[in-house]
Order: C-alpha cells, then sequence, then structure tokens
C-alpha cells in the first residue's frame, strides 16, 4: 500500500504500527550488569587510589619484618664487639680491616645500637613484633568481641541485658590504667607458666608479648561486641531469619550462617581499624617498659632506648618512629578504603 | 511576566554519578496557573520529587539543570543564584516532606523550628513569632498549641509530626505548596486527615499545590490537574477526570488497573504492570514504556513518541483538537495516521 | 531527667567498685608480695613488716580493710617514699597533670571540631583533602613520638623552647600540643564524618527548604547535632590524656601524677600504684558520667531511654 506521508506529523508509515515482538522489547532493556556485594566492594576499593596504595605500603612492610629478616646477614640479637654505637652507614676498625683485605661486609645501614648490634636489623624485628602484636591482638579481639556480641544480640531479652551491662563496666574502665598493672602483673605468672611443660611457647614469644595478647583480649574485645551486637539486632529484624527459624534451623547455624555472614563487612573493616591501634598501645607499653622483653626489639622500646641519645644519634630515634608512623597510617587508610568500600551504608 | 505560576519548559535535568550520567528529567514541561493543585504520579524513580525540588533550587549537588526554563512566579529559578533563591524559598513556595519522622530537628523544639520559618523572611520580632507560631499550630489543628511549641519532636506522634511541617511550610503564605508524598509515610487513618487537612487549606488559602504520590487515590480528592511521569518525561497530562475516565497512555492505564475499586460489581483482578522501569543511566532510544507496554508497536522501539494534544467531547476523545489534555504516546499518532489514511491492519 | 541522672550515677560508682576490687585482686596476684624485692630481709623482719601493713591477715580480710579505708579516703602510706601518705602526692601532683589535661581538651575541641566541620562543608575540595591527610597523619604518631620530635627540633635544634618541667608559660607549649595531637585529630576525623552525616539530614534539607542561610543552617542545625559524638568521645579523651600524660610527663620532666605512676611501677610502691589507679579511675568514671548527663542537655530523645 503506497502511503502518502504525513508532512505535519512524524515521518510514519504503516509498517511502524505492527505490534512489536516480545524479543524485540526484550532487546530494548539494557540491563545495567548486577554486581555482587564483593565484587562490588572490591571493584570500590581498587578505585580507591589511597587505599591500594597503603595496601601496598602494609605488603610491603610485611615482607620487611617477616621476610626480609630471614636472609639478612646481622641477627637482630648479635652483638658485635667493637663495633658499638656506629652511625649511619659507618664500619668498625675491625670490618675497615676486612674490607682492606677484600672481605666484602654488609653495611650498616642505620648504624648499630650500645651493644653492638645492627639497627636495620631490630627495626625491621621491631616492626615484625608491633606487627605481630597488633594482628593478633585484633584477631582476639574480633573472636572475642563478635562471639560475645553475636550472642547478645542474637538471644536479646535478659541474657542481652545482662551481658551489655557488663561490656558497659569493661566500657567505663580506663584500660590503659589495668593495661599497665596487667602487663606488670602477669610478667610471674606466666614465667612460672613457661617452665610447665607444653607452656614452652610462651618462652619463645616472650612472656611480655603473651601478656599483652591476653590484656587486649580481656580488656579490648567490648567495642567490638557492641558494634556486633547491633549489627545482629538489626539483622535478626529481618525476614529470611524468620524464614530459617521457621525451617527449623538450629540458632547456631542461623548466627553462623545468616548472621555473621553479613556483617562480614564490618567485621572486616573494624578488625583492620583495630589493628593500628592495637599498634599504637604496644609501642606506648614498651616506650614505658612494659613491653616485650629484651633482647627482642619493638619498635617503642627502640624509640625509648634512642632517647637518651637523641643529640648525638637523631636517626636511632627516627627509624623507629617513622617505621610505627608509616604502620599505623597505612592500616588506618586501609581501613579506611575498605570501609568505603564495603559498608553498605556508605553506598551511594 | 508569565500568566502562569509554575512554567517549567522543556527542562532537562541530569546527576552526574560515578558511574555516568543520569538522565533523571529528559524534556519535563509544566504550567500551572495560582491556586491550581496540580498532582504528579508515577513510580519511584520517574523523577517527580525530581522536579518539583529543582522548582525550589533544591535539587542535589551533582545534578544539573542542563536544558530548559524553570519559571516560578515570575522568577528565572534556573538561572538563580543559591542566596538569590534562598530569599523564594519558605516565603513564596514551600515544600513538606515524605517522612515527617526525620524531616523536624531532634534537638530544638517545635516552636522553635516554627518560628525561625516565620522570622527568616519579614522581620518579625521574637514574641510575634511566637503568635504566629501559635496561629499556625491552631490552623493546622493541633490542640493545646502553647504545650505543642514547647514540645520536641520525638514526643509527637507521626501524624502530628506532619502537621507541625505543614504548619512550617505555611509560615510565610506561599503561593505554591510542594507537598512530596505527604501522606506516604503514615498510617492510612491518619493518611486520611493530613489530606482532608490540605484539602481545607487549599480552600482557606488559594494557594496552589503540587502534590507529588504514587497513590492515585490521593490525588483523585484534590487535584485539578494530572501530570503522570515516567522515566523522566510526562507521558499523560491532562485534567483529572480525563486522566481517570479516559486515560490515553498505555501506562496510565495500566496505573489504574493496579488500583482497587470498591464499587466493582464483579469480582476483578488487579492487573500489575510487569517488568522493570528504565534504568535512567542508559536510557532506551525509543520510548521508555515501550519494554513493558502491551500494544507496543515497531515505531515505539525506534523513536520517541511526541506530544499528542486531544480533547474530550462528551466522553469521546477526538484526536488532532488543541486541549488539555495530551500524552505521549503513538497509539494516538496511530489513531491520527488512520483517520488520514484508512485502517491499519494489525 | 532525675531518673536518669541517678542511674548514671549509680553505674558510675559500680565502675569505680569494679575497678577497686580489679586493682586491689590484680596487685595481690604478684606472687610474694610487695617486700620480696627488698633486699636481704630476715625472716622476722619481713613478718613484722607484713603485720604493720596487715599483709598477714587472709586476702579478704585485707580486701575489706583497704575498701573500708579507701572509703574514709585513706590510701595508706607510700612504700618507697617513706613519710608520704598517697593522699599527699596526690594532693601535692594533681593538680600539675590536671592542669595540662585541660589545656590539651581545650586545644583539642578548639581544633578538631571547627577542622572537621570545614572539612565536611567542602567535602571533596582542596581544604577537605588537606584536612583529612592531616588529621589522618595525626591519628598515627603516638604521644611519645610527637613529643620526643618536637623537643628535637624545638629544644635541641631551634633552642626556642625549654624543654623541661613547667616553669614558663612557654614550657606549656610542646606538653600541650603533644598531648593534643591525637586528639585533635580523631576530633576532626570524628566531627567530619558526623558532620556529613548530618548534612545528609532531611532536617537539614528541611532548614534549606525554610530559606535559612547557609551559616545559620551550619550553627544552629548541623553542629549540635554533629558534636553529639564528639561529646560522647571527650570521655575516652579524659582517660586517654591522663594516661597520655604519663608519657608527656616522662618525656618533659613534669612533676605531675603521671610521671608518678610510671617510677611507682618499677619500684613496686603498691599502695602508691593502687592509689593512683583508683584515683585516675575515679576521676575518669566521673568525667564520663558528666559527660553522659551533659550529652542529655544538648539531645532532648535521650529522656527516653
Amino acid at each position: 500500500m503506497d502511503v502518502k506521508k504525513n508532512p505535519l506529523s512524524l515521518q510514519l508509515n504503516v509498517d511502524d504500527f505492527v505490534p512489536a515482538t516480545a524479543d524485540e522489547k526484550e532487546s530494548l532493556v539494557v540491563m545495567r550488569e548486577s554486581v555482587g556485594f564483593w565484587k562490588d566492594g572490591f571493584r570500590r576499593f581498587r578505585k580507591n587510589k589511597i587505599a591500594m596504595a597503603a595496601f601496598t605500603v602494609v605488603m610491603i612492610i610485611m615482607v620487611l619484618a617477616f621476610i626480609v629478616p630471614a636472609f639478612y646477614p646481622y641477627a637482630y640479637e648479635e652483638q658485635m664487639k667493637g663495633s658499638e654505637r656506629l652511625g649511619i652507614m659507618e664500619y668498625s676498625a675491625k670490618e675497615l680491616q676486612m674490607m682492606e683485605a677484600g672481605e666484602s661486609v654488609f653495611p650498616h645501614f642505620l648504624g648499630t645500637d650500645q651493644n653492638g648490634r645492627d639497627y636495620t636489623i631490630r627495626v625491621l624485628v621491631g616492626a615484625r613484633v608491633s606487627m605481630t602484636v597488633g594482628i593478633v591482638a585484633s584477631l582476639l579481639i574480633l573472636i572475642i568481641g563478635s562471639v560475645y556480641g553475636a550472642v547478645a544480640g542474637y538471644f536479646g531479652g535478659k541474657t542481652d541485658m545482662v551481658m551489655m551491662r557488663i561490656v558497659d563496666v569493661l566500657y567505663t574502665i580506663p584500660d590503659v590504667l589495668i593495661i599497665i598493672l596487667l602487663a606488670q602483673v602477669l610478667k610471674f605468672p606466666l614465667q612460672n607458666l613457661a617452665a610447665v611443660p607444653g607452656f614452652g611457647w610462651i618462652t619463645a614469644l616472650g612472656p611480655n608479648m603473651v601478656s599483652m595478647f591476653l590484656v587486649f583480649a580481656l580488656l579490648y574485645w567490648v567495642g567490638m561486641a557492641r558494634i556486633v551486637r547491633g549489627q545482629i539486632m538489626v539483622l535478626k529484624q529481618n525476614e529470611y531469619v524468620t524464614a530459617a527459624k521457621a525451617l527449623g534451623a538450629t540458632n547456631g547455624r542461623i548466627i553462623k550462617k545468616h548472621l555473621i555472614t553479613n556483617c562480614i563487612g564490618t567485621l572486616i573493616v573494624t578488625t583492620t581499624l583495630q589493628i593500628p591501634s592495637s599498634i599504637f598501645t604496644e609501642s606506648f607499653l614498651s616506650f614505658l617498659g612494659l613491653g616485650v622483653q629484651a633482647p627482642m626489639p619493638s619498635l617503642g622500646s627502640l624509640a625509648s632506648n634512642a632517647l637518651n641519645g637523641l643529640q648525638t644519634y637523631p636517626e636511632k630515634l627516627f627509624a623507629p618512629a617513622f617505621m610505627i608512623f608509616i604502620i599505623i597510617l597505612s592500616f588506618n587508610l586501609l581501613g579506611d578504603g575498605l570501609r568505603d568500600a564495603f559498608d553498605p551504608k556508605m553506598k551511594k | 511576566m508569565s500568566e502562569y505560576l509554575v512554567d517549567i519548559i522543556h527542562e532537562k535535568l541530569s546527576f552526574f554519578t560515578p558511574a555516568g550520567e543520569v538522565k533523571a528529567l529528559n524534556d519535563v514541561s509544566i504550567q500551572m496557573r495560582e491556586g491550581e493543585v496540580l498532582g504528579i504520579v508515577g513510580e519511584s524513580g520517574s523523577g517527580k520529587s525530581v522536579t518539583a525540588y529543582s522548582l525550589m533550587g533544591l535539587t542535589a549537588d551533582n545534578g544539573k539543570i542542563i536544558g530548559g526554563e524553570v519559571n516560578f512566579n515570575g522568577h528565572r529559578i534556573d538561572l538563580m543564584t543559591e542566596k538569590e533563591i534562598r530569599k523564594i524559598r519558605g516565603k513564596e513556595i514551600s515544600i513538606i516532606f515524605q517522612d515527617p519522622m526525620t524531616s523536624l530537628n531532634p534537638v530544638y523544639t517545635i516552636g522553635n523550628q516554627i518560628e525561625e520559618a516565620v522570622r527568616v523572611h519579614g522581620d518579625k520580632t521574637k514574641n510575634e513569632a511566637r503568635e504566629r507560631a501559635r496561629e499556625l499550630l491552631t490552623l493546622v489543628g493541633i490542640n493545646e498549641p502553647d504545650k505543642r511549641l514547647k514540645q520536641y519532636p520525638h514526643e509527637l506522634s507521626g501524624g502530628m509530626r506532619q502537621r507541625v511541617m505543614i504548619a512550617i511550610a505555611l509560615a510565610c503564605e506561599p503561593k505554591l505548596l510542594i507537598a512530596d508524598e505527604p501522606t506516604t509515610a503514615l498510617d492510612v487513618t491518619i493518611q486520611a486527615q493530613i489530606l482532608e487537612l490540605m484539602n481545607d487549606l487549599k480552600k482557606k488559602l488559594k494557594m496552589g499545590i503540587i502534590l507529588i504520590t504514587h497513590d492515585l487515590g490521593v490525588v483523585a480528592s484534590m487535584c485539578d490537574n494530572i501530570a503522570v511521569m515516567y522515566a523522566g518525561e510526562i507521558v499523560e497530562y491532562g485534567p483529572l477526570d480525563d486522566i481517570f475516565y479516559n486515560p490515553q497512555h498505555e501506562y496510565t492505564k495500566g496505573l489504574l488497573k493496579s488500583i482497587p475499586k470498591f464499587q466493582e460489581k464483579e469480582y476483578s483482578k488487579l492487573v500489575p504492570i510487569e517488568g522493570q522501569p528504565v534504568d535512567l543511566l542508559n536510557p532506551p532510544k525509543g520510548c521508555p514504556f515501550a519494554p513493558r507496554c502491551e500494544s507496543c508497536m515497531k515505531v515505539c522501539l525506534e523513536k520517541k513518541p511526541e506530544r499528542t494534544e486531544f480533547d474530550n467531547l462528551g466522553g469521546y476523545t477526538v484526536v488532532g483538537m488543541k486541549g488539555k489534555h495530551y500524552s505521549r504516546c503513538f497509539l494516538q499518532a496511530k489513531k491520527e495516521f488512520e483517520m488520514k489514511n484508512g485502517e491499519v491492519k494489525a | 531527667m532525675v531518673k536518669y541522672i541517678v542511674k548514671r550515677i549509680l553505674f558510675g560508682v559500680l565502675t569505680a567498685f569494679v575497678v577497686a576490687t580489679l586493682t586491689f585482686f590484680i596487685m595481690n596476684l604478684v606472687p610474694g608480695g610487695p617486700f620480696l624485692s627488698e633486699k636481704a630481709v630476715t625472716p622476722q623482719a619481713q613478718a613484722a613488716m607484713e603485720a604493720k601493713y596487715g599483709l598477714d591477715k587472709p586476702l579478704f580480710v585485707q580486701y575489706l580493710t583497704y575498701m573500708g579505708d579507701i572509703l574514709h579516703g585513706d590510701m595508706g602510706m607510700s612504700l618507697k617514699k617513706r613519710g608520704f601518705t598517697v593522699n599527699d602526692i596526690i594532693r601535692n601532683k594533681f593538680p600539675v597533670s590536671a592542669r595540662l589535661g585541660l589545656l590539651a581538651v581545650l586545644v583539642s575541641v578548639l581544633i578538631g571540631v571547627p577542622l572537621g566541620s570545614v572539612a565536611a562543608y567542602n567535602r571533596g575540595k582542596a581544604v577537605d583533602n588537606v584536612i583529612i591527610v592531616f588529621s589522618t597523619a595525626g591519628i598515627a604518631i603516638p604521644t611519645f613520638l610527637s613529643s620526643t620530635l618536637m623537643m628535637y627540633f624545638f629544644s635541641v635544634k631551634l633552642k626556642i623552647l625549654p624543654s623541661l618541667g613547667l616553669q614558663t608559660p612557654a614550657s606549656y607549649i610542646m606538653p600541650v600540643l603533644a598531648l593534643s595531637l591525637y586528639p585533635a585529630s580523631y576530633i576532626a576525623r570524628l566531627m567530619r564524618s558526623s558532620m556529613l552525616d548530618v548534612i545528609g539530614q532531611d532536617y537539614m534539607r528541611t532548614a534549606r527548604a525554610k530559606g535559612v542561610s547557609t551559616f545559620k543552617s551550619i550553627f544552629k542545625h548541623a553542629l549540635r547535632n554533629a558534636i553529639l559524638p564528639v561529646v560522647t568521645y571527650l570521655g575516652p579523651l579524659l582517660a586517654y590524656l591522663m594516661t597520655g600524660s604519663f608519657i608527656v610527663e616522662k618525656i618533659f620532666t613534669i612533676p605531675g601524677l603521671g610521671s608518678e605512676f610510671v617510677a611507682a611501677i618499677p619500684s613496686r610502691d603498691y599502695p602508691l600504684i593502687m592509689g593512683t589507679t583508683i584515683f585516675l579511675a575515679c576521676l575518669i568514671i566521673m568525667m564520663n558520667v558528666l559527660v553522659d548527663i551533659a550529652y542529655a542537655f544538648i539531645d532532648p530523645r535521650i529522656k527516653l531511654k
């Protein structure tokens, strides 16, 4: 049929008015790619340049602190006679002689301390100690806090009331005072315990480090418990929990399967941000001389020891100071980045 | 000055998000006279609130008007600075929001918040403002205004708070009140009370109202004209009766079919509109409703339908006549086409 | 309101009691008792000493006696500073620490709150980024580092500030700054995020819709809501400043309660350690209660709880 086109209206012809097929309609729908929680989060995380940089720095420090010392020519407790108090890149008289004789001597990048120990390796091992304390303590806090919080939040009612009042009391206790007391007091029982067969690992770690873990585990989980409880309280109102209950799932299974998995994002973020705060406290205690035991170095105790020679050897203070700063800063930035990427509240 | 209180001409507005440009408004035109009540209906994300907010310069920071004009009471809103618009807000144009629970500042008393609205524009003294606040509370039907003025938002019920919000909006006797889903967050019985109040106020104060809602029942009770929005476009516009009894756009028809009616004698099923709204990040090139449309034709997939105007004569829709009622749908174009060229066989 | 205040106070008393009990038993965990470290003490002398301090009685009786004494405000005698009661030491040293701590609270709040608000209101702009960088760096520097570094640069290198004691007003500068660096940065971050939260609230939109100016909407509507988390932080902040002052007092050799406490630990002056702990704990708990009450005045919704 030859149809005269209507010049006033759109240029239409009769074929245009044929009904469209379902397939044609379907092809029009451009659906946005649906993205899962993790994928979405990681995508956002990777886009965040600061967080990625922080992540890289954390990885580099991990390698420096945990892997490099194994291959380092000096050991952190190795005292070299005649090499005391060397400055940056200095060699002792003996080492110079050896070099004259054609032997290669590994340089002391940061010099040595008053006992002739290579300072570079001590800073690296110090970083290892600080990181270990930070990470292990945060994991302990994560476990205790999330279990406690999940139980309180899930059961609610009287259980919750009693459990949260205990948390309230612990929360208002001035933690650092108690930590100082405990760190002081726990030394002796732990030293005794280390002598008991089966507890030899305490000596390996050093009683002070173990007491520090204990202290963190005993006092710092309350914040985590509150966060988890709050999350669980909200989550358990959701229909899928009611549905699981109606299907006869056990309490343990519901907590594990539905509730914990749903607040895992918050858990990761809170734990990451807990690490720098644990390192902070560790360095504080070590600075006061309540931290890990000599000869094991920690960044705090290295800084503390460097105070006396501040005028002559400022680098002995700056090196561990810079290390602490970088570790705490990058963990904080990493945690911020994770929060922006995985905390659903931040989604736009 | 234009004869209209509100004259939005071909407004285009986009939000610039990290994911891309979201074309929230796509050629929206609205004309409204003083004292008129316009209902804007549509599903969430259709651009009803965005249209109304842009009229007040309340568009979120990442949103920008990229085309057209927004005229209100002689002001070019789209060309004004924040500072200039501020002088109009609350004075010539006010808004009440969906959720009265969160729209009042929790740390100040009701009295403080109403008085603030009274005193922002004009030079009333503290006592005059208090007097006016008392008056306003009585106007919106709140008993014991003196006691209420001293209370905090959390001490009032949801309906009560929405009345307070209305009182704040009316503080300077605006020419236009925008009500953004004013009843959605309330209980059904309270909804009715609030609507009744707004109906009363409309008669008493003779101000224009833009009522934004997804509830056709709400617009039925008080609007003069209705604009149906879909995917950032007004797909049908017309007087209340025309829209209700003679809907032309397939989406409007779908909306009407999806509300329950009491009068229906025989058992009739509610008919939902199948499918999902379009993604405004990647809008289709044809009619945005095409994928969900029952009567979708080939042309709908390819081209955007233009406005077709028609008038309603004795219940019979006359296409091609200039009128208040228009829609954007190729079905009308098809009728026009058939009138000139004869039947098109399906 | 009265009920809430009474409840908070009772809770504070309970916490103080728990802390005192904990402290007592923790101290008694140390094997051998406080006099073991004294060299060359004959068994008789030791028994006499223990009898003098009531250490020969069963632990529970000791506990009751100790708690009874504390209730009367008597914390016993210092073991190392002969002739001084713990009360004397606290009375002499605490005002120094308190002055330092209060100054630091003031400085932290006065720096942190405005910086955080400015950052939030300029979200994403250069000002915001600068403030974020500095506040994030600020919470990554432990007090002992900021103290020693400042001392190195300002006293040792530039020689413009005194490094020891609190004789002149200028000698307050470094200790107070060192103490406030972390909390000021923390408050700035806290304030920024809570301000951002508040800016997104519906009532801020209401204020804007009323035609309220930006300045007024920040100061009237946003600030009072956004400051709530900061107020809550003031309690822990005080605890931090008390403990942070241990370090600062040690480094700048300031004769405050903190340095006294730090010195008492290695010398095992148990009555002094316990007395200081309980005193500081009670102080912090009291501050927490005060903060909670202040909170209720700023946020009227609290009465419901």
